[in-house]
């Protein structure tokens, strides 16, 4: 790893000068150490830029490792549950990682960025879990957050703000794919690929360009609608489309210090992303023995009547709330977009399953005057959020 | 070759034959394949001069299991039982310790080391109830592990309520505050420190030291004896037995992986590029070379490779051999005490002192010396009227700072000799030929890393439940047909049989329950 001196105090990412200059509120919190906009002026428009135009989201302070070395897919093979020799140069996997019991210990993008090198992606730290992994293997793991400056772009118009920056080659483009591309004499990665369910992109730049890169799609975003965006706008997007936060809908197994609060990835709906025909993962021989003998949650999406977000809830089999208590509330927002009042939730199995009444009890204020209501819900299947242009290739112009 | 095994062990040493005899008694058909010309790993006896042979490597009998001798028909002929441990002293007057009683000490002392036997073996007999059965897990809902548990806890409190609380606090301690609140005899208190400390990477006052006393204890009551034809006539037996009970025993047949196919064990592949196979393979080499090197790490899952990578297992005891032209004279000893152990620790500041340069990778420059002449009542080991010696020597670090160049080895051994010498001056014009094996020599010729006896550090962190790690207690590794059966298992190490005994009942039980 490369030395660096110690920072003291919260880092600013190389697109920070950027960012300030349109901050209006002054609300930002740490991650990773970074400092990182709650939001720049106001949340509601932040959020109708990326359902209805283009966000640009400062995703910087990600957690990026760089996998490379002979043993590089065996070792993430290892690493992961998904089988990672179907994923070809040039393309991105969502992927989990386990503990040996099989638990998640965090959910993360993996780059195969050229034959052999990856990028690893994720919410939390792993240096020491990766390095523990690699014993036996032939690979070098390379912590590269700072070395890497890094732009969600979402919406809409976001290929058509690309494009307009004169970025080449998008339109062949496909979801969970990603391309190298110049920029000022300076490679410049692009990937199909975000937090939002949505059309949109991720760029990856030495971060020396990160402020010329910005200065350059936001002159082209001027026709556009692009606009900067905070975390709690990305924040409701993401939970329309039903993606999971570490945190919220699982803690980081190696966090957790209590049994039977961490979560299986076939707990949290992620049955898919798991490969029995590898012959070893990590966490391998825990889950077969749970699939063999049945989970313990189920994660849920639910669409609950009324309007009334259902923050921190319990869920409950039948109307009455004095027992028959089966789970909770893990995240959960009004959308704007969908006009329904939606939540992603874990429940004991068997409850749960998709097309099941379950009751949400719902605390809200008036007035100062705590009100209690007992919401009725529906377990639904697919994402909120999913609309055909993310999957649209080309993309349509706007 | 397309036959198929019903198990293959790797590695000939006692415990792997122990472990043999006892699934071929059962009606298996097994494969033992050893990397060396000879059985018995680091039980063997070896010429190591022109007509003198001696124990390679471990050369007492503290432990072989009553269970195993009646299940194998066991009788190995012994040429010294209950030995005597006679504590060395400059001017001859020496501390000579029996079972539960001690000469050349004050009235006090002696009085002190009778009650302090008592309990001790006390506490060790409800140890060694456990040194023959699997460890429980911990966390599991099996009925087994959970009655084992209980019965442990349940006998700890039968103990009665002072002895309980006696032994929940000796447990951890070290031995060094225990015989210093207890004796005055430097002498007393430097043997059963060298008793405590031998084979270990500890000093008397490391903690967790009364607790590899116990387990020193725990064999056979603290019986000590010397085979008859050195360590290798006992795995010679073993041998016999498992050749009888029908198992194939090929030597110079080293393994250089365990086959993994589709996520189980599938055989094993020597160094030739013979392959045999068998769904289920009992490696009987130490924890850390079967699973990272035999095995390799990518087969299994992260955090048990993890667990392995990180067993301490840094062997820090010697193996001197001499071959006399004749007994030497030490003061104060009649001719018949050279049957007998005897020790050099004079007093137990002594043993710290010999064990403070080990923590940082030198050797003691005054090392502390367990002696034995195996020769003076079996004449099968030396020509008539000649002698060796086989002393172990502590602390001698695997990991020697610079290194064990033939120099350092040269050097250690001048220094042992020196040592012994203050006792036995006239040694060294007795001295015909020599040969010290450091733990780096005892790695390589008998492929246990680090050299450690017990294959891993006996401490309670790797003990029990945890030994050799946790989530591996019950000689059943995660991954799918892969046991272990050495010293690195529950109970740990010395010629005892008790892993491979363990090892052999939890792999015929579990084929009964499946």
């Amino acid at each position: 790893m490369k030395s660096q001196p110690v920072h003291q105090g919260r880092l600013k990412t190389p697109f920070y000068s950027r960012l300030a200059a349109l901050d209006t509120v002054n609300e930002w919190h740490q991650w990773k150490g970074y400092s990182s906009a709650d939001s720049l002026y106001c949340e509601d428009t932040e959020y109708f830029a990326i359902r209805n135009a283009t966000a640009v989201f400062d995703l910087t302070p990600m957690t990026k490792y760089r996998i490379t070395g002979p043993d590089a897919l065996d070792y993430l093979n290892r690493l992961v549950t998904r089988d990672m020799a179907k994923i070809r140069p040039g393309r991105v996997a969502y992927a989990v990682w386990c503990d040996d019991q099989g638990q998640v210990i965090d959910d993360g993008t993996i780059f195969h960025l050229r034959e052999g090198e990856y990028r690893l992606c994720s919410q939390e730290r792993h240096f020491a879990w990766l390095t523990a992994a690699a014993l036996g293997f032939d690979v070098t793991i390379t912590h590269e957050t700072e070395d890497v400056a890094a732009l969600a772009v979402q919406g809409p118009t976001s290929f058509s703000v690309l494009k307009n920056m004169g970025l080449k080659g998008l339109e062949d483009l496909k979801p969970f794919g990603l391309t190298h591309l110049d920029f000022q004499g300076v490679e410049l990665m692009v990937s199909r690929t975000g937090f939002t369910a949505d059309l949109g992109y991720e760029l990856w730049i030495d971060p020396d360009k990160a402020e010329a890169l910005w200065d350059a799609l936001f002159e082209a975003g001027k026709l556009f609608g692009i606009r900067a965006i905070g975390t709690h706008a990305l924040e409701l997007a993401r939970i329309e489309a039903g993606f999971l936060a570490a945190y919220m809908e699982f803690l980081p197994a190696d966090e957790t210090v209590r049994t039977g609060v961490s979560r299986s990835p076939l707990e949290l709906g992620l049955d898919w992303l798991v490969d029995f025909k590898k012959p070893n993962f990590n966490g391998r021989r825990a889950l077969a023995h749970e699939k063999r003998n049945g989970s313990t949650w189920r994660l849920v999406k639910l669409d609950i009547e009324g309007n009334k977000p259902a923050h921190h809830s319990y869920i409950f089999g039948n109307e009455k709330a004095n027992k028959g208590q089966i789970g909770f509330v893990t995240s959960a927002a009004w959308s704007p977009v969908c006009k329904q009042n939606i939540a992603l939730g874990t429940v004991r199995t068997p409850h749960g399953k998709p097309g099941d009444s379950v009751w949400i009890e719902i605390y809200y204020q008036r007035e100062m005057h705590w009100h209690r209501k007992m919401a009725k819900a529906t377990v639904v299947d697919k994402p909120f959020w999913f609309p055909p242009r993310r999957g649209a290739t080309p993309p349509g112009p706007y | 070759m397309t036959d198929r095994y019903d198990a293959i062990v790797v590695g000939a040493g006692h415990n792997g034959l122990v472990c043999s005899a006892l699934l071929a008694k059962a009606g298996k058909n097994v494969l033992v394949l050893e990397a060396n010309e000879q059985v018995g790993g680091a039980a063997i006896t070896r010429e190591f001069a022109d007509g003198y042979s001696v124990s390679a490597c471990a050369h007492l009998l503290y432990q072989l299991q009553p269970e195993v001798r009646k299940e194998l028909k066991l009788s190995p002929a012994l040429s010294s039982k209950n030995m005597t441990t006679i504590a060395l002293d400059v001017k001859g007057n020496h501390v000579r310790l029996k079972r539960d009683a001690v000469d050349g000490v004050s009235d006090e002392d002696a009085a002190g080391y009778k009650r302090f036997k008592k309990r001790m073996t006390r506490f060790a007999d409800l140890l060694r109830k456990y040194l023959n059965k699997p460890p429980p897990r911990l966390g599991t809902r099996d009925l087994k592990d959970l009655v084992t548990l209980g019965q442990l806890g349940f006998d700890i409190r039968r103990l009665g309520k002072d002895e309980m609380q006696e032994f929940l606090r000796l447990i951890g301690m070290n031995i060094h505050d225990e015989l210093d609140e207890r004796f005055e005899s430097p002498l007393l208190k430097g043997a059963v420190s060298l008793d405590a400390v031998l084979g270990t990477h500890l000093g008397p006052r490391s903690p967790n030291t009364i607790m590899t006393y116990l387990y020193r204890l725990a064999g056979d009551h603290g019986r000590v004896a010397a085979p008859q034809g050195g360590m290798g006539s006992v795995s010679d037996e073993l041998a016999h037995a498992a050749r009888s009970a029908g198992a194939t025993i090929r030597t110079k047949m080293p393994v250089k992986r365990i086959v993994v196919e589709n996520g189980r064990v599938t055989g094993v592949e020597t160094e030739d590029g013979e392959r045999f196979n068998s769904y289920t393979v009992i490696s009987n080499a130490d924890p850390k070379q079967t699973v990272i090197n035999l095995v390799g790490t990518r087969h299994v899952e992260t955090g048990f490779a993890r667990r392995i990578h990180h067993l301490r297992s840094r062997g820090n005891a010697a193996k001197l051999h001499l071959a006399l032209d004749g007994l030497p004279t030490i003061a104060g000893l009649a001719k018949k005490d050279f049957a007998e152990r005897l020790v050099i620790a004079p007093d137990e500041h002594y043993v710290e002192r010999a064990f403070n340069p080990a923590k940082y990778g030198e050797s003691s420059p005054e090392p502390v010396v367990e002696l034995t002449f195996p020769s003076f009542r079996d004449d099968s080991l030396a020509p008539t009227g000649k002698h060796v010696l086989s002393a172990v020597v502590q602390y001698a670090p695997y990991e020697l700072k610079d290194g064990w160049s033939d120099a350092a080895k040269r050097a250690f051994k001048k220094t042992v000799i020196r040592t012994i010498a203050k006792y036995a001056p006239d040694i060294e014009q007795r001295i015909t030929a020599s040969e010290l094996l450091t733990p780096a020599d005892i790695e390589r010729e008998f492929h246990i890393s680090g050299g450690h006896w017990h294959h891993g550090e006996l401490t309670l962190d790797q003990f029990l439940f945890v030994r050799p790690v946790s989530g591996a207690a019950q000689y059943r590794m995660p991954l799918d047909g892969l046991y272990l059966c050495g010293a690195g298992t529950h109970p740990g190490g010395g010629v005892s049989g008790a892993a491979g005994r363990n090892a052999a009942r939890s792999i015929l039980s579990r084929e009964k329950a499946a």
